[in-house]
């Protein structure tokens, strides 16, 4: 692209009137790029005016100085051209007004002594937007040499049946992978389903014969039983899947990364790299590396992990109470398993189970918590149960003792209609004992809503056991990416393939793979079937998006990747093991490989590299460090006492907009402060530190989103990775004998904009306090 | 292999309702590829999550969320959004709907620039709807800091007085008080309602004397007054006499589960009580709280953990009781309580600072039905039929449901739109 600047200015909404406008213009014009004011520059004629100078060749790469991006995206919008916007509203005049920065006399204006910090503001963040727009380009799309538009569905049973019937409605090919010989999965061994619809009165009839034979009417859904995936190689939109029979050994299984404890040697130490990787070797003998693409392998676009829970194990001194090990004494899933068979009878010795106790929390009167893994599922799954030993026996009898009764929304009706039914008894208690009794068993409860004491005579104990995720025994995707086979952070989410998002429930850490069902959440099969359908438009979404070669959330659309200079990648590794998505692979020499349909390109990897080889078309090392380097840094030649100047790197998606809102209601803080925007904070290299404190600024701010376990990034790691990076490069400064209070780190939530002002200034304060950066003025 | 054979159809979609559910839907499905109308009856998107300060369980602010997904709009052609507007008929059948969208006058055209200059001549002061009518607004105002679009709207309540000044404070000729309704027609394939849903009127929750007394108040406005942009910038304090209250109850199911009100579950309200429970406590640590309830429902991982934490404060407290009867101590503003605990049988009383009454949700759909061949439960909730298609119901117009199921299920109906769009 041959680059044809232009500078067009707002003087509207208070910036022509605040701002010293003719010396403003003289930045771009000393330049040599023409520069244009306009009095509402969004206006109809404002934005022909643009619109004509593009038309007429005379622009391509435009600096507007006007308001936030924020606002008026769709008027700004000028096709194949470079469009960098200067927040001259928002983030210069709105919140420094000249009641509190008066205008200098002309006197002032050229005596060394005073200074218009607005007027310096608004002209460094013109002189900014400008090196921007020279120092980036027009992304051009990533095209994969190979593209399949298939989807792969993980687990035959309710949520994989519906998932690839969603899919496969909508037109694309669907593979279901089912590691048992059936379609089915758990619901296939129901008698029956809780009601859904009104009157919510009589159980449902499994549906899962009827899902099975509307997929069987679906030639494009391929069904693979006795089936499990060996590995998933590559990204979205070319992901080369391996299948093998369960069990079976194949060299495309896929490699494990060792074991915690096997990462220590026989004294306790860290084993070092080299005999770590042997070792790992050892340990994956006889599986290829994940680099090695299965010839035979089958292509597909995207992933569906719909491979649900098993049962929970109840057992351990915890339960012991519950008398767990009794024969009559059962588990939910248990009881479902004989009822599916025919009538209710005790395991024990076959008799009729007449009158049954369903336990939904274990605690005592100590923990009102139901089991684990439960949600709301197992108190409608006892009302459901209850309802099987009405039916078997008409004078059979069903207590439930809950904490909680757990029917949320519609379910509730559910509920009301079991509080109608004969010989189904319910009561809030707490469970103390459950022993044998004759022939029999006795539970005794306490704090009932029948008496303080309650005691039962039972012929079978029914415990609410939960639904564990087999995410928790397995990584069961079996990616073949260098960060491993599974999701990361499974662990803070109790072992669930879990988003963290409440916003986006089906981004998970590694693209073009979403988890739908109970191995997200406890779900009932109603629940689960919504799910899948959810899941099934993600994976369509990502299929499509990264055939037309743009990023998927949150940066839907971009069409940036990143590019590394390999001449000087000197085999780190750090981008592979630091990118939140999994999305770099490296080979045994450690250099990384890019997959671009993987990324979602928070730049994380950029942020990363200690030889900043790696950019995206808009977003470079030397774009953000050319920022840095054309602000004004004044010193004691320019004034007597130099104002101080600050560098603010802060993350776009919270930061960004707080900074807005502080400027919307126009709070004041310390107008020394240059912020940049960035498109994450993990995406920040220590290199623009760096460039900020040897041109003599006096200090660096990240601010970014709070992370921890319920992190709000929208990179899930990328302001605990910036956090990291920062604590880092203290000892640095210290070699050069500056402060570390020079660089600091803040979190902030979006809505936290009252305190923007507070932090910016306690951290100038701080700095002020320090002095100078001593490098000032070399 | 690559198995190209799903060309994508140029038919559109529409989504009604521009809250958390519709946005979802109709990004999800514009990202796939399709074109996308999308309505809101308010002056800004955002809808009823704009309203809260938290989302339980992380306790992150709604605005995160949907600042995303603005920033997806920015980025998206695909998708026009029609604020300020109404489906006022649907005619034809899936496949080949017509739309007839009315298009209330906002008196402010696309020449705002948001400067404020309107707001700050304006004398005429209007209820602030946003914040439960718990203070006043000027009749010319930007619907909240997070507005989207960012742009002005007029009340038609304003003075003629005010009319000349605001006129006249704005440079950029953007306030038309000549505007007019308008309607216009729109084609589409296939129809997602996400409708949403309003609290459930607690003046007609009788014996919780809300509106009666100063210090009873709803859920809904205790989380504006805890939002920074609230009526009370963030301080959770007394209606009556703007003191901070050191006791609190918390009465569970009011209008839910009562075969007087709303027989269902509203889904949502043990979430948030327990939420605005961690509002009082950050600001006042030694509060104490008391919540009366039938069962707490915190399902799943997530919100058991939350539930968990909470137990462990030794001022929150749990009473499994429906508080039957309410006064006013006279003098103070205090409301005096009677409840039933479940448990011992006994009746409590108790004299609370304020009392929190956690409304449920009643669908939209419930007060005002949409003109369009729909079925319903008998509590307004659209009943989805899925061999029909052409139109379907998500998030709250569908069932009570918290965010995140709103999500998923705005997510898949975006995917059922879509098939009928595939089918034709």
């Amino acid at each position: 692209m041959d680059k044809k600047y232009g500078v067009y200015i707002c003087t509207g909404c208070g910036i022509g009137d605040t701002l010293d406008m003719e010396a403003l213009v003289d930045v771009p014009d000393e330049e040599g790029v023409n520069c244009t004011t306009h009095p509402f520059l969004c206006s109809k004629e404002g934005v022909q005016l643009i619109q004509k100078d593009v038309d007429d060749g005379k622009v391509n790469a435009m600096v507007l100085g006007a308001c936030s991006r924020r606002v008026n995206f769709d008027v700004f919008n000028f096709n194949g051209c470079i469009v960098e916007r200067v927040n001259l509203r928002e983030g210069v005049v709105w919140p420094h007004s000249r009641e509190t920065y008066p205008r200098l006399t002309e006197d002032q204006k050229d005596d060394e002594e005073h200074f218009d910090p607005i007027q310096m503001k608004a002209e460094d963040y013109i002189k900014m937007g400008m090196i921007r727009v020279e120092k980036i380009k027009l992304p051009e799309p990533f095209k994969t040499e190979t593209f399949s538009k298939k989807i792969l569905v993980l687990g035959g049973g309710v949520t994989g049946m519906s998932a690839a019937l969603d899919a496969a409605k909508t037109g694309y090919e669907v593979t279901i992978v089912e590691k048992t010989d059936k379609l089915g999965g758990y619901a296939a061994n129901l008698r029956s389903q809780m009601p859904v619809a009104e009157p919510f009165e009589e159980l449902r009839v499994p549906v899962v014969t009827e899902l099975i034979a509307e997929i069987e009417s679906f030639s494009n859904i391929d069904v693979r039983t006795s089936t499990e995936v060996a590995r998933i190689a590559g990204q979205p939109g070319e992901f080369t899947v391996t299948f093998k029979k369960p069990g079976e050994k194949t060299p495309f299984d896929v490699p494990f990364p060792l074991p915690e404890e096997m990462l220590v040697d026989e004294n306790g130490k860290e084993l070092n790299a080299e005999d770590a990787h042997a070792k790992y070797l050892e340990y994956n003998t006889g599986k290829l590396d994940i680099l090695q693409l299965d010839p035979d392998g089958e292509l597909y676009g995207a992933v569906v992990l719909a491979a649900g829970w098993r049962p929970s194990k109840i057992e351990g001194e915890k339960y012991a109470h519950l008398g767990i090990d009794l024969p009559d004494v059962i588990t939910n899933d248990e009881f479902e398993k004989i009822a599916a068979k025919g009538k209710i009878i005790r395991p024990s010795d076959g008799k009729e189970a007449k009158n049954v106790v369903f336990i939904q929390s274990p605690g005592k009167d100590e923990d009102d918590a139901d089991f684990e893994y439960t949600g709301s599922v197992t108190s409608q799954v006892a009302l459901k149960q209850a309802r099987y030993v009405r039916n078997d026996y008409p004078d059979g009898k069903a207590y439930i003792i809950y904490q909680h009764m757990k029917t949320p929304g519609l379910q509730e009706y559910f509920y009301k209609s079991m509080q109608q039914e004969d010989g189904v008894f319910m009561t809030k208690g707490a469970v103390t004992q459950v022993v044998q009794q004759g022939n029999g068993l006795s539970v005794t409860a306490t704090n009932t809503l029948l008496g303080k004491n309650l005691a039962i005579k039972a012929d079978m104990v029914v415990v609410a056991s939960g639904m564990v995720p087999v995410t928790k025994d397995d990584p069961v995707i079996n990616l073949a990416y260098r960060q491993g086979p599974g999701f990361r952070d499974n662990d803070i989410f109790g072992q669930y393939a879990d988003s963290n998002y409440i916003c986006f429930p089906y981004e998970t850490q590694r693209t073009g793979i979403y988890a739908a069902g109970a191995i997200r959440r406890a779900m009932t099969i109603e629940e689960s079937m919504e799910d899948a359908t959810g899941a099934a438009l993600k994976a369509i979404q990502c299929i499509e998006s990264a055939s037309r070669g743009m990023s998927v959330h949150p940066r839907s659309g971009d069409m940036t990747y990143p590019d590394f200079f390999f001449q000087r990648c000197t085999q780190c590794k750090r981008c592979t093991v630091e990118c939140p998505f999994g999305a770099l692979d490296d080979d045994d020499k450690g250099t990384p490989k890019i997959n671009p349909t993987r990324c979602r390109r928070c730049g994380t990897c950029m942020g990363a590299c200690p030889e900043r080889i790696i950019s995206f078309a808009d977003y470079t090392i030397d774009s953000i460090g050319s920022q840095v380097k054309a602000v004004g840094v004044p010193s004691e030649d320019d004034y007597d006492e130099p104002p101080f100047r600050f560098l603010a790197l802060i993350c776009e998606n919270d930061a960004f907009p707080a900074l807005d809102m502080v400027g919307m209601n126009r709070m004041d803080y310390s107008p020394n402060v240059r912020f940049i925007p960035v498109r994450c904070l993990g995406s920040f290299n220590v290199i623009w530190i760096k460039d900020a404190l040897a041109q003599g600024m006096d200090g660096v701010i990240l601010i970014g989103c709070k992370h921890g376990d319920d992190y709000q990034c929208h990179f899930m790691k990328g302001s605990e990775l910036a956090e990291i990076r920062v604590k880092k490069i203290g000892d640095a400064l210290s070699s050069l004998a500056l402060e570390e209070e020079r660089v600091a780190f803040a979190e902030i939530a979006i809505d936290e904009y009252d305190k923007l002002p507070g932090i910016i200034n306690a951290f100038v304060k701080e700095v002020e306090d320090l002095g100078p950066n001593p490098f000032k003025g070399f | 292999m690559t198995t190209d054979n799903l060309a994508l159809k140029s038919s559109s979609l529409m989504v009604v309702g521009g809250g958390i559910s519709g946005l979802t839907t109709a990004l999800e499905a514009a990202e796939v590829g399709y074109e996308v109308f999308l309505v809101e009856k308010e002056a800004s998107l955002g809808g009823r999550v704009s309203q809260l300060k938290h989302y339980f369980p992380k306790l992150c602010p709604p605005t995160c969320g949907l600042e995303i997904n603005y920033k997806r709009i920015r980025d998206n052609k695909n998708i026009k959004v029609f604020t300020m507007s109404e489906v006022q008929n649907v005619s034809g059948a899936a496949g080949d709907y017509t739309v007839t969208v009315k298009t209330t006058p906002r008196y402010v055209n696309e020449n705002c620039t948001a400067c404020g200059e309107c707001e700050k001549v304006c004398d005429t002061e209007i209820s602030n709807d946003f914040n439960f009518g718990m203070d006043r607004r000027k009749a010319a105002y930007l619907p909240h800091n997070m507005a989207f679009p960012m742009r002005y709207i007029i009340d038609p309540a304003i003075s003629t007085d005010d009319r000349d000044k605001v006129k006249e404070a704005c440079k950029y000729d953007a306030i038309d008080f000549d505007m007019e309704e308008k309607t216009i027609d729109l084609k589409v394939g296939a129809i997602v309602w996400n409708t949403g849903w309003t609290p459930y009127d607690a003046t007609k929750i009788d014996n919780l004397g809300f509106g009666r007394h100063q210090n009873i108040v709803t859920n809904m406005m205790l989380e504006r007054m805890a939002s920074l942009n609230g009526p009370t910038q963030g301080k959770i304090i007394r209606p009556s006499d703007d003191k901070v209250p050191q006791t609190i109850a918390f009465a569970q199911c009011a209008g839910s589960r009562d075969e007087n009100h709303l027989p269902y579950c509203s889904y949502i309200c043990c979430m948030a009580s327990l939420k605005h429970a961690t509002y009082l406590r950050a600001q006042y640590p030694e509060a104490k709280i008391y919540i009366y309830y039938i069962d707490l429902r915190t399902p799943g991982r997530k919100y058991e953990n939350f539930y968990a934490t909470l137990k462990k404060d030794e001022n929150i407290f749990f009473i499994k009781g429906k508080i039957a009867e309410v006064s006013e101590e006279p003098g103070t503003g205090n409301i005096n309580l009677v409840a039933e605990d479940t448990i011992t049988g006994e009746k409590v009383r108790q004299t609370v600072d304020m009392l929190v009454l956690a409304t449920g949700m009643q669908p939209n759909a419930a007060i005002d039905k949409p003109n369009a061949d729909l079925s319903y439960n008998a509590d307004g909730f659209v009943v989805n039929d899925f061999k029909k298609g052409g139109m379907f119901a998500a998030g709250c117009a569908n069932k009570p449901a918290d965010v995140v199921t709103s999500n998923q299920n705005a997510t898949g109906m975006a995917l059922k739109a879509i098939q009928t769009l595939v089918r034709r």
